[in-house]
């Protein structure tokens, strides 16, 4: 009987899977990121090239890192930027 | 792999986290190779913790261990235990009061090397942890199992041992998911294999229902494969039978619990005009 109202209330709560899915999710994306600083490291190369066709940035200054929120994880790239290209308008 | 015969496969079974069933999966899945007529060998590395030979029911067979063949005060031969049950299954045992430091990944890739001319397959049961114990059990390996349970730890380390399989250059790197409650991913209340495999990113070789039989087969020593009624030996079985090639369907579990069956059964008689 006992066992029969706490699964009703567990229902309500919504599933443990659910939550163990988006903790999963999250702990895999933080695990991954910070084990591979060659992917980190790839990106931040990459980034440079693009960005300097459009700005002059301080590329030993240039801070790229992922960050975790409590319930997302997110790319922060830190550009300082040290002036603009000419920009030639036909 | 140059000497021995080509068709021989020294297959790795790791986890990372301890006690998702390494042990259980390689005694099973070996044992019921060998039970097909394949010649097999289980090589227990998990050195200083050693539960092969228990789990196996071989521990009074034990003479001499991996350690001593490897400082020459026996012969590979000699250490080798045959299973009475199983004419074609031989167990390596690990030293119990020695650590896995003290070998190395060229010791176990030229052990192999000796084993592969008279078997079809070998197997490594990895010890938990991703150290010294874990190097030595990847490096003579053609290919790699891993086993984890559907729960958040478990698939996080086996999340981390695929990666750094992967770096180590595996490929084909394998699945057991071990002791999965059916009717609690049901209830929404477990991981389903979906939410596995769509993270993990590698090929399912096998699910094994959480079984209660396993542990009274662990008991008496004797293999779960050998109890035809227990799912947990149905699902062993059918992973040998994958590593053969075979296509085998993977049951679901997950909707065909006691009470489906039975109300698809009261379905069909009421329906049946």
């Amino acid at each position: 009987m006992l066992d029969i109202i706490a699964r009703i209330l567990n229902r309500e709560a919504g599933g443990s899977r659910e939550i163990a899915k988006e903790r999963l999710r999250l702990v895999l994306v933080h695990d991954r990121s910070s084990s591979s600083p060659e992917l980190l490291n790839a990106l931040k190369e990459d980034l440079i090239k693009v960005i300097r066709d459009y700005l002059e940035i301080d590329e030993e200054a240039l801070l790229v890192n992922f960050e975790n929120e409590s319930d997302s994880v997110a790319l922060i790239a830190n550009i300082p930027v040290k002036g603009f290209r000419r920009v030639v308008n036909e | 792999m140059e000497n021995g015969k080509p068709e021989s496969k020294v297959i790795v079974v790791t986890s990372g986290k301890g006690g998702v069933g390494k042990t259980t999966t390689v005694a099973n899945v070996s044992t019921s190779l060998a039970r097909m007529g394949h010649r097999v060998v289980v090589m227990d590395l998990d050195i200083g913790l050693k539960k092969l030979d228990l789990i196996l029911g071989l521990e009074n067979r034990v003479i001499y261990d991996i350690i001593q063949v490897i400082e020459g005060e026996c012969t590979l031969k000699q250490a080798l235990v045959k299973d009475k049950r199983f004419p074609d299954l031989y167990m390596l045992p690990a030293a119990q009061t020695r650590n896995k430091d003290e070998i190395t990944p060229e010791q176990v890739k030229a052990l192999c090397d000796e084993l592969r001319p008279d078997f079809d397959f070998i197997f490594i049961d990895c010890p938990a942890g991703i150290e010294q114990g874990f190097r030595n059990a990847i490096a003579a390996a053609d290919d790699a199992i891993v086993v984890t349970n559907p729960e958040v730890s478990a698939v996080r380390d086996a999340d981390r041992i695929i990666g750094m399989l992967e770096s180590a250059g595996f490929k084909d790197i394998k699945l057991v998911v071990n002791r999965l409650r059916p009717d609690m991913v049901k209830q929404g209340d477990m991981l389903s294999i979906d939410d596995l495999l769509e993270h993990l990113c590698i090929d399912l070789l096998g699910i094994v229902p959480e079984d209660k039989n396993v542990v009274i087969s662990t008991n008496r020593g004797e293999p779960i494969i050998m109890n035809n009624r227990a799912v947990a030996g149905t699902a062993f079985t059918n992973i040998s039978r994958r590593l053969l090639g075979e296509d085998v369907e993977f049951p679901n579990f997950e909707d065909s619990s006691f009470w489906d069956r039975f109300k698809l059964l009261g379905r069909n008689l009421f329906s049946s005009k």
